[in-house]
């Protein structure tokens, strides 16, 4: 008897997978030249699989404040956040994030992962429905399992389908309707307008993570919400710091005049050490470059198209019609040619994200690419250029 | 037990996902004998629920490994209205 013998299944699928000079699961990056270039084994490799989509992660003002926090307050807080672990940079970047979204309260967790674990655990109690969708993050999922409601799940993005179940809900329940502006496997965005005028119709408070859309969705950078023009019909949103933002930690935001409460009852909020002064400090700088940063989000959306048609044009199967966002997910027919393909690419230099079942919907296996606001055009031509070489060099047909 | 009518309903939705051809009974399981993945599942819960029209929960899926109980369940569910 092992405890680990039922990973056994998983272990062998990890096995079967052909790698011979390169593992996405284990890729080291020994020296990260620039937002948009690594050494990988040797190799000058362009970074086309980060997150970084607004390339704050070497931006001046956002380095220059961490080292001073570094400095002034120390490596880390060794605290929760109701204990000894708020300092005073932790209200100051829980004020910045409230201003650029345009509301009273905001509450700043360890994660964007907790974020959604604090949130989602908290306001789903016992008696209560939270309505996801099939394809949210793991984190959305994972803080439902955590909370006490009843969970219902509908058809990804099918606000039909959604109709169908709100329906369904006991009249009177308090419903939580989650949804996410961006999501991050294929880079759809959400039909937020009609999701959300559906959800507040049938009564429900509303969650939207703009995880993978804060910072380049929007006139502000606030993301799909902004964008749609529906941020009233928001009751909540939740993001994080470690994509545009450049760092790792998350966050909610809300209106609502009972928020605060939740410091008190949201367990990953409180049981874990909060974010050290330096990275709080690099989050604050960076969230008010980001609003700063018409440029980049403009160049990064021109990023986002150039090698969307670039890859269509190729006859690579792209998972969305246009670019909706700067993920531009590529569709290959099976786990072999998928894996073969990730590391030829490699061996050419282009660095992006292997997505296999189950973090894909569908069971789909996917090359996600996601750009970033600091490539350059001329990068941007070598990825697509890259990417052919490669379809040639694995024997991928390509759409004529 | 559930009555046969909801099981040969719930039968005639895992029919054509039945790739193997097993004979479906009371104790067939998902997962086994049916060998079908978690995606696969997802959509059959939905297709289940607007056949019935209910909410079959998240929470209660872990539950569910057989027909039998995808049937118990619904009917529950339908008697509790």
């Amino acid at each position: 008897m092992d405890l680990l013998d039922k990973f056994d299944a998983t272990t062998a699928l990890r096995e079967s997978l052909p790698f011979k000079k390169a593992d996405p699961f284990t890729v080291v990056m020994d020296e990260i030249i620039s937002e948009t270039e690594a050494m990988i084994g040797g190799r000058q490799t362009i970074l086309a699989g980060t997150n970084n989509y607004m390339g704050m992660t070497f931006h001046e003002d956002a380095i220059e404040a961490a080292k001073d926090a570094l400095d002034k307050f120390g490596t880390g807080t060794t605290g929760s956040r109701v204990l000894n672990g708020t300092y005073g940079g932790h209200k100051a970047l829980e004020a910045t994030i409230a201003e650029f979204y345009g509301m009273k309260h905001c509450m700043v967790f360890s994660t964007g992962y907790q974020a959604n674990l604090g949130m989602l655990s908290a306001l789903g109690g016992k008696d209560d429905y939270i309505i996801i969708d099939a394809d949210s993050h793991a984190s959305i999922y994972d803080g439902c399992a955590m909370g006490n409601a009843t969970i219902v799940r509908f058809k990804h993005n099918d606000v039909e389908h959604m109709e169908k179940r709100l329906k369904r809900i006991p009249e009177g329940a308090h419903k939580l309707l989650v949804v996410e502006g961006m999501y991050s496997m294929l880079g759809d965005a959400a039909p937020l307008k009609e999701l959300l005028e559906i959800g507040k119709k049938y009564g429900c408070m509303t969650l939207v993570d703009e995880a993978h859309s804060m910072g380049f969705c929007g006139e502000n950078g606030r993301g799909v919400a902004e964008e749609l023009g529906v941020e009233h019909l928001v009751d909540f949103f939740v993001g994080t710091f470690s994509k545009s933002v450049g760092t790792v930690g998350g966050f909610a935001v809300s209106n609502h005049p009972k928020f605060d409460v939740l410091r008190y009852v949201s367990r990953p909020y409180i049981f874990t050490a909060s974010l050290p002064p330096s990275v709080v400090a690099s989050a604050t700088a960076s969230i008010k470059a980001i609003q700063r940063s018409g440029n980049r989000r403009a160049h990064l959306w021109e990023n986002a198209r150039q090698l969307h048609a670039g890859l269509k044009e190729a006859g690579f199967n792209l998972c969305t019609e246009k670019a909706e966002s700067p993920i531009i997910a590529v569709h290959l027919p099976d786990a072999m040619i998928g894996t073969k393909f990730w590391e030829q690419l490699l061996m050419e230099g282009v660095y992006v994200n292997m997505a296999a079942p189950p973090a894909t919907p569908a069971g789909m296996f996917l090359m996600r690419v996601s750009v970033c606001a600091q490539h350059t055009s001329e990068q941007i031509s070598q990825i697509i250029k890259r990417f052919i070489i490669t379809a040639e060099k694995t024997g991928l047909n390509l759409n004529s | 037990m559930a009555n046969a009518e909801t099981f040969e309903t719930i039968c005639a939705l895992i029919a054509p996902l039945n790739k193997k051809g097993i004979e479906l009974k009371p104790e067939s399981s998902f997962a086994v004998d049916l060998e079908l993945d978690s995606l696969t599942v997802m959509d059959l819960v939905a297709e289940i629920e607007d056949e019935f029209d209910i909410l079959l929960p998240l929470n209660l899926l872990p539950d569910l490994e057989t027909i039998q109980h995808v049937a118990d369940a619904v009917e529950k569910i339908l008697a509790e209205g």
